[in-house]
């Protein structure tokens, strides 16, 4: 058997690996935000509409991902609409948009003629078949992410925190809101090739969970969310690879194998 | 005089139905008012809407042509309940959130040292690396009354400052605002009208309307009148009840 680092060696693994880089980043810093706001079941309900969107792209013959990023921010407004000008309680409205779009995904994928090969890597993820576009895509959303949070730290923490209090200093609270939601509509889509639909949520919560264990600072928790996503992102896609399981799968395993070891190591040495 | 902030016929609210109607109040230097009410009677909406976080249905808010909004003005400490206690923030982040746009040319070192000095002077120094999930209630509203101070507003906001407190700490509190008063206009809300009564300088009754009082002196027939359904408790070192329950 080869060792890791001879992996190296092979296009298909140093795409693998470039992409946990950049998922790691964009997962970690996005995921951070939106575990501190509790905003995670919106996550969701905006990663699985975009499987509509995905469908919507098989059937009509285009990108699946620019198909997804549609779908993710058409239904996160939606969601917003639903709950603020419709007088919808929130949880239901997220749950509509959730169950909408994976119902239009379903229904587009029916119509398609032929075998749709790839629809599994969308649902469950495959670092493994990342292509050089969708890796630039990536890349692109890594710089995004990190100059909106470095140029726009204070004002993006002081919002989430409080937003009322934001308001009365003056903060365009609303603008941020907006913004933010779009980055993570592009982050969970961008990132469902490294883990999937169904899976993207761990990326956004495990490792900032982790972090959690050690720092409630912020800034901190950012820069550990991230750290631990690329610890188990590059892990579970070595496992993966050794003991021929899907990658997405074991990358989640082993994020929920890292949370819970050093949780226990933190309960006993305390 | 010219007033500070002045509220002509206003009617607010939420969702379209008015909570606070027909308000008129002058608020101006160096006043300390207290404002008293039944929950749902319009204290927060009121609040709120000088803080301009809520649009009023009908009449207007002025502040004097002198405030500086690009200063922040205003000083703000929310009720504490509705803090997400869990979030991921220090104490020190906290504090330095009150400055937000105000300094923005500040120097690093120069915020920090505002942060560090304002701690210390509230005796929560110690505490400034902590996560604000594992401080006690008296130590949370401390915390929250330096975010509210930190840019030295001309004017304070303390909605239900008192809640979670234990009544060593609400003397304190009371003591501090006292002395804040000597440079700022003061607006505090309060279901105790007993223990603000002694510290406030005007009471506002609040209750669907609002009902002014020029000094701090309020009798339960005054509530009565104005449909107020407070109860006075009177606060020594026991707090007892001075005057009877009223029916709401």
């Amino acid at each position: 058997m080869n060792s890791p680092i001879e992996l190296l060696q092979y296009d298909f693994f140093v795409k693998a690996f470039l992409s946990a880089i950049f998922a790691s980043i964009s997962c970690g810093i996005i995921g951070g935000y939106v575990v501190a706001k509790r905003i995670v079941f919106i996550s969701g309900g905006i990663t699985h509409a975009s499987f509509g969107g995905i469908g919507l792209a098989f059937f009509l013959g285009f990108n699946p991902l620019l198909g997804a990023v549609l779908f993710a921010i058409f239904s996160a407004l939606g969601i917003q609409f639903f709950t603020k000008v419709a007088e919808i309680r929130e949880d239901s409205s997220i749950a509509i948009w959730w169950s909408l779009g994976m119902a239009l995904g379903i229904i587009f994928v029916f119509l398609t003629p032929g075998y749709t090969p790839n629809l599994m890597s969308y649902l469950f993820g495959n670092i493994l078949t990342v292509t050089k576009s969708e890796l630039w895509w990536m890349f692109f959303l890594v710089t995004i992410v990190l100059a909106v949070f470095l140029i726009f730290f204070k004002p993006i923490l002081y919002i989430a925190f409080d937003e009322e209090f934001a308001r009365t200093a003056g903060l365009p609270v609303t603008l941020f809101n907006y913004i933010i939601i779009t980055l993570i509509a592009l982050t969970v889509v961008l990132n469902i090739r490294v883990v999937g639909i169904i899976l993207i949520l761990s990326l956004l919560t495990i490792p900032q969970a982790t972090a959690n264990l050690f720092t409630s600072d912020f800034k901190k928790l950012l820069l550990l969310s991230t750290v631990f996503a690329f610890v188990g992102s590059v892990s579970g896609l070595i496992i993966s690879w050794m003991l021929d399981i899907p990658s997405g799968a074991a990358i989640i395993f082993t994020l929920v194998v890292v949370f819970g070891v050093l949780k226990l190591v933190k309960q006993f040495v305390r | 005089m010219q007033p500070l902030i002045h509220i002509e016929n206003m009617t607010v609210g939420y969702d379209r139905k008015p909570v606070l109607s027909n308000v008129n109040l002058q608020i101006f230097d160096n006043d300390f008012i207290g404002v008293i009410g039944p929950n749902g009677g319009g204290k927060t909406s009121l609040l709120k809407a000088i803080l301009g976080l809520i649009q009023p249905f009908e009449g207007k808010i002025t502040f004097r042509s002198d405030i500086n909004f690009q200063k922040k003005p205003i000083g703000y400490l929310p009720q504490v309940k509705n803090i997400d206690r869990r979030f991921p923030i220090t104490v020190f982040d906290v504090v330095k959130s009150g400055l937000m746009m105000s300094l923005t040319k500040e120097s690093k070192e120069k915020t920090k040292q505002r942060v560090n000095d304002l701690l210390a002077e509230t005796g929560i120094i110690e505490i400034s690396n902590k996560a604000i999930g594992e401080l006690s209630g008296g130590q949370m509203q401390r915390v929250f009354l330096c975010r509210a101070i930190i840019s030295n507003p001309k004017i304070l906001i303390l909605d239900e400052p008192d809640t979670f407190v234990d009544n060593r700490f609400e003397g304190e509190l009371y003591e501090k605002l006292r002395k804040l008063n000597e440079n700022m206009t003061i607006i505090l809300v309060s279901h105790d009208v007993g223990t603000i009564a002694g510290y406030v300088k005007t009471i506002a009754c609040v209750n669907g309307r609002l009902h002014y009082h020029s000094d701090n002196k309020i009798t339960q027939e005054q509530l009565d009148e104005y449909n107020c359904p407070i109860q006075l408790i009177s606060h020594g070192k026991v707090p007892h009840r001075v005057l009877k329950n009223h029916i709401l």
